[in-house]
């Protein structure tokens, strides 16, 4: 990616996967075409050249997915501790969260809660990478099963998006279990016979794609995600040779037989809606 | 040859002094048997001295050493009659895992673990206990022969953590553990798991679903491993004695949190020290434990297993 060490657009290289770019107009990751930002918020964060998928927060995924107003939020207080007194480079996890939570406004890697897509109401987790990157610590872990609880209760189908980059180390073996916890508590919601669509969005990987959310009734993802168990990196580093063009991608999981479909942002919603209604 | 563990210091000297005499009272008719007794005693206070203050990262020393007996030598020394059932039905046989059948005591079990290899030439074809999809798949078929003719799992734990490679991506390693996860919880048999070496991620968690959850004293499980934490943190792998001190790894620690039911003390000096003394004290818990288990009706069985992996977790609940 030397581009980014170019400054002759006099554009410095935030990675807008992540952060939103400022000024008039951005280059694209995928392309390296220049984009006028507000043709890029108005076509969903999609390249209007390319087509590639740049990541969403939990705020515009929830906007994207749900009948506007009609979203009510679950368990917004639940908020990690530091189990463990995990300490980096003198700084606390404690006071790491709090920094996070201040700067994102969210208290944890995701948002649960109600609300109707296209009038059929569903029960929505949207995980958010701005948070510690959406990974899954103990919060995660209860507030999906709270989730897969009111979803029984209130027999309505579960939607959970996506998007992180595995188990939250800091919280050691509470994270690792979170795993376990999820998927059990999916068993409950699949004896109840009610549907749960899993979603797949860039990143999605570690064990967060190796526990809830690869085992949809249907697992769907978006274009261009990446999407694996093991981190690129450190299987190039194992192996010690370069990784294929498009290995982990969206692309590449349908290939194999993982999921089963890929559908566009513009899509998403509308796909989903039908999904909900066939299986209602 | 003994394997060293640096922070053991004299006490591998005191070793080899002691089969030095040994040695040479075999050869003459002097007697050493005073000279031994005495250097033993002072070996096994020093040991004793040492293991009751283990840092974690010595944990992870002793968990991984070279001579620390293995799923294989637990099957041996706890179980008889024991058939290997191979394969997965679908893609192939990984034999980072082995799955069978055999009888603890009176009792008919399903055994499953992680297998190391003992050397190179055997860490090959055992991928140093780093399973593929299809090792995780043929253990869930054994499981699930398992709970159709309704006898008891036993898993063994030791690996590094699942296999991260190319194919075990395309065949899909996260379905593959994620499917045990959500299995193994509802399994209608009493699953007893056992962590005997390394506990690494979602690799091992995936054998370590069940009604109990217990530790060998020296063992670790982790959510990543130390060397990884400290690369991702710190840029520096060798920093991972810090690491392993943050990440809350030992037996002590996991049980403390109430996330682990019980640890298994170790023979002096470790489990490679002794593995007969080892596998005697796996075996005499794993009859206890069972025992226990076999008392409750299935419902109460999953019940319990289930509020169990619900209760895993700390916040604040505002
Ligand atoms: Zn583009």
């Amino acid at each position: 990616m030397a581009w980014f060490n170019k400054p002759k657009y006099g554009l410095k290289a935030p990675d807008h996967r992540t952060e939103k770019p400022k000024g008039l107009w951005t280059r694209c990751f995928n392309c390296k075409e220049i984009i006028y930002n507000r043709e890029w918020e108005e076509n969903l964060r999609v390249c209007p050249r390319c087509g590639y998928h740049y990541r969403l927060n939990s705020k515009e995924r929830i906007q994207l997915l749900i009948d506007q107003g009609s979203f009510q939020e679950h368990d917004k207080n639940l908020s990690s501790v530091d189990p463990l007194g995990f300490e980096n480079l003198g700084q606390k996890y404690q006071d790491k969260l709090i920094q996070t939570q201040k700067k994102t406004g969210l208290k944890d890697a995701i948002v649960t809660g109600t609300g109707l897509i296209h009038g059929i109401k569903t029960e929505l987790c949207v995980m958010d990478f701005s948070f510690f990157g959406g990974s899954m610590g103990s919060v995660i872990g209860e507030k999906i099963v709270r989730a897969i609880q009111n979803s029984i209760k209130q027999r309505i189908p579960l939607i959970i998006v996506s998007c992180s980059g595995g188990a939250r180390m800091q919280e050691g073996v509470y994270s690792l279990m979170q795993m376990a916890k999820t998927c059990s508590a999916l068993t409950k919601l699949a004896d109840e016979k009610i549907l749960y669509i899993s979603v797949l969005t860039d990143p999605t990987t570690g064990g967060v794609t190796a526990s809830f959310a690869s085992i949809g009734d249907i697992t769907i993802a978006e274009p261009n995600a990446l999407i694996g168990f093991a981190g690129p990196r450190v299987i190039e580093q194992t192996i010690k040779q370069k990784l294929p063009n498009g290995f982990q991608s969206s692309e590449f999981l349908l290939e194999h037989g993982f999921i089963d479909f890929i559908v566009g942002r513009k899509e998403l919603k509308n796909q989903l809606a039908q999904l909900l209604h066939f299986f209602s | 040859m003994a394997v060293e563990l640096g922070f053991e210091g004299s006490v591998i000297e005191m070793d080899n002094q002691i089969k030095e005499l040994a040695a040479l009272e075999a050869e003459g008719d002097v007697s050493f048997q005073l000279e031994i007794q005495n250097l033993t005693e002072k070996r096994d206070n020093l040991l004793k001295e040492i293991y009751n203050n283990l840092t974690p990262w010595q944990i992870v020393q002793v968990a991984r050493h070279p001579k620390r007996p293995l799923f294989s030598d637990y099957i041996d020394g706890i179980f008889k009659g024991f058939i290997e059932l191979h394969g997965d039905r679908n893609f192939g046989d990984d034999q980072s895992i082995i799955a069978g059948i055999c009888t603890l005591e009176e009792e008919k079990v399903f055994i499953i673990g992680h297998q190391r290899g003992r050397d190179m030439k055997d860490n090959v074809k055992r991928n140093f206990g780093m399973p593929k999809p299809e090792g995780y798949r043929k253990a869930l078929r054994v499981m699930k022969l398992a709970e159709k003719f309704n006898k008891p799992i036993i898993t063994f734990i030791d690996t590094k953590g699942a296999y991260p490679g190319i194919e075990a991506e395309q065949r899909g390693q996260s379905e593959a553990i994620a499917r045990n996860l959500f299995e193994m919880s509802k399994l209608k048999v009493p699953i007893i798991c056992v962590v005997i070496g390394e506990g690494g991620s979602g690799g091992a968690l995936a054998l370590g679903v069940g009604d109990r959850l217990l530790m060998l004293s020296y063992s670790m499980f982790s959510v990543i491993s130390p060397e990884g934490c400290a690369t991702i943190l710190w840029k520096d792998a060798g920093r991972a004695p810090e690491a392993a001190n943050a990440l809350r790894i030992t037996a002590q620690d996991l049980l403390s949190f109430g996330l682990i039911d019980e640890s298994i003390e170790e023979p002096l000096g470790g489990a490679h020290r002794n593995p007969e003394l080892m596998t005697q004290t796996v075996k005499e818990i794993l009859i206890t434990q069972l025992k226990g288990l076999k008392r409750l009706s299935i419902k109460r069985l999953l019940d319990k297993r289930y509020e169990k992996f619900m209760g895993m977790g700390q916040m604040f609940k505002e």
